[in-house]
């Protein structure tokens, strides 16, 4: 079952790779001129820059010059940076990790705990509040959330940088507690709401009823049940990389944060487009890998799965 | 990639107001339909209070909020922010509703014919959700409408396909489970043709889905289109529209909070507001079992 599962990822992302690169050969805009700039347009120039873009060949020619050289890692040149593609995004990739994993660590140690406060005191206080604020953050774009703190932070309490990732270390985890923070509520609010809805289930079953009934401590039962919950929560993860994917744009945006999302955003606007496909196929395979990771995770998380193998 | 659609359903599921009562409206309810009348009152209403909301007037740039005649201020291309922001109403809410409503016509048709004939056209049309839901909508919008150049309109038809595949999952499990029931093989023995069956007799079984889906769909739509204007590839530059006045008033933050903070609250109150009527649409379609 594996093997159809990572099979069926590899067809959809070489159709993708297709798709993205035929749009960006239907893109309207002359390569040749954007890449000449001011600098007059001889027609040697032009020649020579036809030649070393291939742009004469026919398109499927192109499509499998470039789909081979990005299987052997040569990802092409920016137009806009003058570097390889592969350089750019290097230097771009440790923020955008850093930023989605400090909004990792603050959504989950909030969002876990209130959806089993949630679960559990179903219709009190806790249980309001909790799905006030999943509301809220399901709801609110992460730029204008962004937007609000960053003036806050900035006008009334200044005690957080609300520009650039700072200089490395410490200096820049502090830079990322607000664009972590942004980022943290959309995807708390969706790890909120799943690990409720999942609890109530658990809570509802008949062994959670036995456990009770012998005066097992509610610790401990509620223990039990998050366990037996947590595999709805996990199959969450793709829902929460597609709420990351748009988000962590967003935030770079809203915060001026050099990572991947504002490289994206930059080059779109540029027509930088060996960039734009390079980084479109690049967060495809990542979200197909952590998708199939996800999947993997049942077998650590449940035993009853690993008996009858992967599911499909 | 069938989890995204189990865990959209957790979590659009309708839970948490089961032990509410059963036919009054909570009052947030009351209070986000009230809302969203209002601004709807200004959709409507904006070509006539404010025509000139986008006209420029440099002599009064960069007002603070208070001034006279200008309650929120003006911005620094001297553009009234309150007409701006009433104007902007129109772009928040109406691509969204086209939005919905595209992509649940798309979705009725395509999942309709692919969960009832299943075959070959079953195939092509999960393939295709398979492939559009394995993109995050925001970065394929972002993309498309950042190389062909947005617009307003090529970014709504944009959103109503890479929106449908939900739609068309959704409406295609319901027709599956439908189709099993004993209802349809009587009417397929009567030998009714199957666009009848179809339409007239399976698709009313499964419209609590799609207007609860569709719902959801408004408020998903106007986070889309206010985010795309903020990155600057939604709506043209100069146009009245929430998410690129929060784009022009990140630099004159200091000089006018009013243009950026109105506009924000705005746009978290309008998703909060559909989003809230929308999970309790759900909820009580779900309790009494349809809508007709």
């Amino acid at each position: 079952m594996l093997a159809v599962r990572v099979l069926g990822m590899l067809a959809i992302l070489l159709v993708l790779s297709f798709i993205v690169f035929s749009m960006m050969y239907l893109a309207p805009g002359d390569l040749v001129k954007t890449l000449l700039g001011n600098r007059p347009a001889s027609p040697e120039a032009v020649a020579a820059i036809r030649e070393q873009y291939h742009l004469d060949d026919p398109f499927l020619v192109q499509y499998f010059t470039w789909l081979g050289g990005v299987l052997t890692g040569d990802l092409g040149e920016s137009i806009r940076l003058q570097v390889p593609v592969a350089d750019a995004i290097a230097s771009r990739l440790p923020v955008t990790l850093a930023l989605c994993a400090v909004a990792f660590v603050l959504a989950l140690a909030v969002s876990i705990p209130l959806g089993v406060a949630s679960a559990v005191h179903a219709g009190r206080p806790v249980d309001r509040v909790g799905s006030a604020l999943g509301i809220v953050g399901l709801s609110a774009p992460t730029f204008a959330v962004g937007l609000l703190l960053l003036y806050v932070f900035a006008y009334y309490v200044p005690i957080f940088p609300v520009y650039g990732a700072g200089d490395g270390g410490l200096d820049t985890l502090y830079h990322l507690v607000l664009p972590g923070i942004t980022l943290a509520l959309g995807l708390g609010a969706i790890v909120l709401k799943l690990t409720r809805t999942a609890l109530l289930r658990e809570l509802d079953a008949d062994y959670v009823t036995s456990a009770r009934a012998r005066g097992i401590d509610d610790r401990v039962v509620h223990r039990l049940a998050l366990r037996n919950a947590l595999i709805p929560i996990v199959t969450g993860a793709s829902l929460v990389l597609t709420f990351l994917v748009g988000g962590t744009v967003l935030a770079e945006t809203t915060f001026a944060l050099p990572g991947i999302g504002l490289l994206l955003q930059d080059s779109v606007l540029f027509k930088d487009i060996a960039v734009v496909q390079a980084l479109t196929l690049l967060i495809a395979v990542a979200i197909a890998v952590i998708a199939l990771l996800a999947d993997l995770a049942y077998l650590l998380l449940d035993p009853r799965v690993r008996a009858k193998g992967v599911p499909a | 990639m069938s989890t995204s659609t189990t865990a959209r359903a957790v979590v659009d599921g309708p839970v948490g107001v089961e032990f509410r009562s059963k036919h009054r409206v909570p009052i947030v309810v009351a209070i986000s339909l009230g809302f969203l009348a209002i601004v709807m009152f200004f959709v409507v209403a904006a070509p006539f209070l404010v025509p000139n909301a986008t006209e420029q007037d440099i002599l009064s740039s960069l007002l603070p909020p208070g001034t006279p005649g200008h309650p929120l201020g003006t911005d620094e291309l001297g553009r009234d922010i309150l007409a701006l922001t009433i104007a902007g109403a129109t772009s928040a809410l109406v691509g969204p509703c086209i939005v919905a409503v595209g992509s649940m016509l798309i979705g009725v048709l395509l999942g309709t014919v692919a969960g009832y004939e299943r075959g070959w056209v079953d195939f092509l049309v999960s393939r295709w959700t398979d492939l559009l839901l394995a993109l995050p909508v925001l970065l394929a919008a972002i993309v498309v409408a950042g190389v062909f150049g947005g617009g307003y309109w090529t970014t709504t038809l944009l959103l109503i396909v890479l929106f449908s595949p939900s739609d068309i999952r959704i409406v295609r499990a319901g027709v599956l489970e439908q189709s099993a029931r004993p209802y349809i093989e009587a009417a397929q023995m009567l030998s009714l043709s199957r666009w009848r069956v179809m339409f007239r007799h399976i698709l009313p079984n499964v419209s609590t889905l799609v207007i609860t889906n569709a719902m959801l769909n408004v408020a998903f739509a106007i986070v889309a289109f206010s985010s795309l204007s903020f990155l600057g590839v939604g709506v043209p530059a100069g146009t009245a529209d929430w998410g690129r006045q929060l784009t022009d008033a990140r630099s004159i933050m200091f000089d006018n909070p009013a243009a950026a903070i109105v506009p924000a609250l705005l746009i978290i109150a309008v998703a909060c507001a559909v989003n809230l009527v929308g999970d309790w649409l759900g909820q009580r379609l779900t309790r009494t079992g349809g809508v007709a």
